[in-house]
């Protein structure tokens, strides 16, 4: 298994390789790492898998667009391809426009939901499996994946379900499970070479840390609210200060989830890419001794990162939910005016979330 | 594309399928696979229950074994020592009944005998009584044969009754 990884690894690397040469353009075109590296990390409309001297390999995606008045149109990327107008609806550095100028709204399928579904329905056959080894070993030791995945399941439920919400953890559990094993899946095939940067994309962790902010206030009970709307402690006057202050909070917990996963997953992919880049930048094969080795330093620590970044957006989701549905408060937590579940408890956790690989370049 | 603006596409995408992902997860596998984890652990937490039910039944049974060992054998000294003393007194009893019996019996031989001699002196006085009467009978007879003798002693008692 390791040693699958490190070859997967190395062949991202190596895909590296191969792709951005040609990508940089003709001899004799200035090499932009900044374009290169931005056009890996962000969305697209078709699949590039690889180019070489005889052209490129992808896979174009079907766009569906839907314009006010003209209604849905179905047809494929391809035909928007290289700058090509399919009616009024042409690709503008993968944006979807119209030559008018009109409304048009992209509901495409594009590489990064084409990659959600790929992984939705991965994780939903590898847990149907399991669920059903279950069933059929019930009263057995586990064994295989089941055995594999247990720990990490039990982990979830007991360290973050259990001790971050408390007695009515249960209801939680499954929205907690399936935001860890799907920011954890994607961000390990987020590594894997050719695939889609899904976790690294704003529009995902935007849609997730939404849905936490939802559940959240449809679990809010009477004490969250009151902390809210009449901070307990605070003199009356303040209130003009605290409730807008305590209003923004609410916003701002799931915005940070949703920074907090974009910018680390972006980042580790970014980096990767640039020591990949410098090969190119500096037109010598011999940078590869130092580019190789860093790139795949790296992407071991991304490694790592994948499943630190889904234990602490599940956890800070899990304390959010907490707060949420928290019956009484300790009185040393009034005094502490602006403290929120996650500033509280956050201590312990702010080394995790500083990104080692970041701080060192 | 802008790396930090969310595209509504992917957004709504990702909305629609990330729910589906969670419903299919939680009715297929977190449901079945949390209520495993609960039933596995509750069954491992009421054998361990069991196993130390079981100890402590043992131990008491065994500190109740015991209890009926050091009784049983209390009963057995004490029985022991009812015998022993229930066998001396029987000695005992049976001693002072033989010393009482030969008593008795030694008594009762004495008093035969007292009464065996006493007839005996009895017959032996009668005999002599017997004899002397026959001796004086015979006596008489020989004094009294003249008719002088017989009318001194005549006058001899006459002159008794005179007196009186």
């Amino acid at each position: 298994m390791k040693r699958l990884l490190t070859l997967l690894l190395c062949l991202c690397t190596f895909v590296g390789f191969g792709a951005e040469p040609t990508e940089s353009g003709e001899k004799g075109e200035s090499f932009n790492p900044g374009e290169v590296i931005l056009h890996h990390v962000a969305d697209s409309h078709e699949w590039h898998w690889f180019s070489t001297d005889n052209g490129h390999f992808v896979t174009y995606l079907p766009i569906i667009a839907y314009q006010p008045g003209k209604g849905l149109s179905v047809f494929s990327s391809e035909e928007v391809a290289e700058g090509k107008t399919h009616g009024n609806l042409k690709l503008e550095e993968e944006k979807l426009v119209t030559t008018d100028g009109s409304k048009v709204y992209d509901f495409s399928i594009t590489k990064n939901v084409a990659a959600l579904a790929m992984s939705s329905l991965l994780l939903v056959i590898i847990f149907s499996s399991v669920a059903k080894s279950y069933r059929r070993r019930s009263g057995q030791a586990p064994s295989g994946l089941q055995n594999a995945l247990e720990p990490f399941v039990v982990f979830i439920r007991d360290e973050v379900g259990k001790k971050s919400i408390g007695p009515k953890y249960e209801r939680y559990m499954p929205y907690l499970l399936t935001v860890f094993f799907f920011i954890w899946f994607n961000n390990l095939l987020g590594l894997t070479p050719g695939a889609a940067n899904l976790t690294g994309n704003i529009a995902v962790t935007m849609a997730m840390a939404l849905l936490t902010l939802i559940i959240t206030l449809f679990s809010a009970n009477k004490n969250y609210w009151g902390h809210i709307f009449a901070p307990p402690g605070v003199p009356w006057p303040l209130y003009v200060i605290m409730v807008p202050v305590e209003l923004v909070g609410v916003i701002v917990k799931p915005f940070s989830l949703m920074i907090r996963l974009f910018a680390n997953i972006t980042a580790g992919h970014i980096i990767i890419l640039s020591f990949i880049s410098l090969i190119f930048i500096f037109r010598s094969s011999a940078t590869g001794f130092l580019s190789v080795p860093f790139g795949l330093f790296i992407s071991m620590l991304e490694l790592l990162v994948s499943i630190l970044q889904a234990y602490i957006f599940t956890l800070l989701t899990a304390m959010y939910i907490g707060s949420a549905v928290e019956e009484h408060h300790h009185d040393e937590a009034h005094h502490e005016d602006f403290g929120t579940a996650e500033e509280r408890a956050g201590g312990t956790n702010l080394a995790h979330l500083g990104r080692p690989d970041v701080a060192a370049h | 594309m802008n790396l930090i603006t969310p595209e509504f596409g992917l957004l709504f995408w990702q909305t629609l399928i990330f729910l589906l992902l969670f419903l299919l997860l939680a009715k297929f596998a977190w449901k079945p696979i949390l209520g495993s984890l609960k039933e596995r652990e509750e069954s491992i937490d009421s054998a361990l229950k069991m196993a130390q039910q079981a100890k402590e039944e043992m131990q008491s049974l065994k500190a109740g074994n015991e209890k009926l060992l050091a009784e049983a054998r209390k009963e057995r000294d004490q029985m022991l020592k009812e015998g022993q003393a229930m066998a001396a007194q029987f000695v005992e009893q049976a001693k002072t009944t033989a010393t009482e019996e030969a008593n008795r019996i030694t008594q009762q031989a004495r008093e035969a005998i007292q009464q065996e001699k006493s007839q005996a002196l009895a017959e032996v006085r009668n005999t002599a009584a017997q004899l002397s009467v026959d001796i004086a009978e015979r006596l008489l007879r020989r004094e009294l044969a003249d008719p002088a003798a017989q009318q001194k002693l005549v006058d001899d008692y006459l002159k008794d009754v005179k007196l009186n």
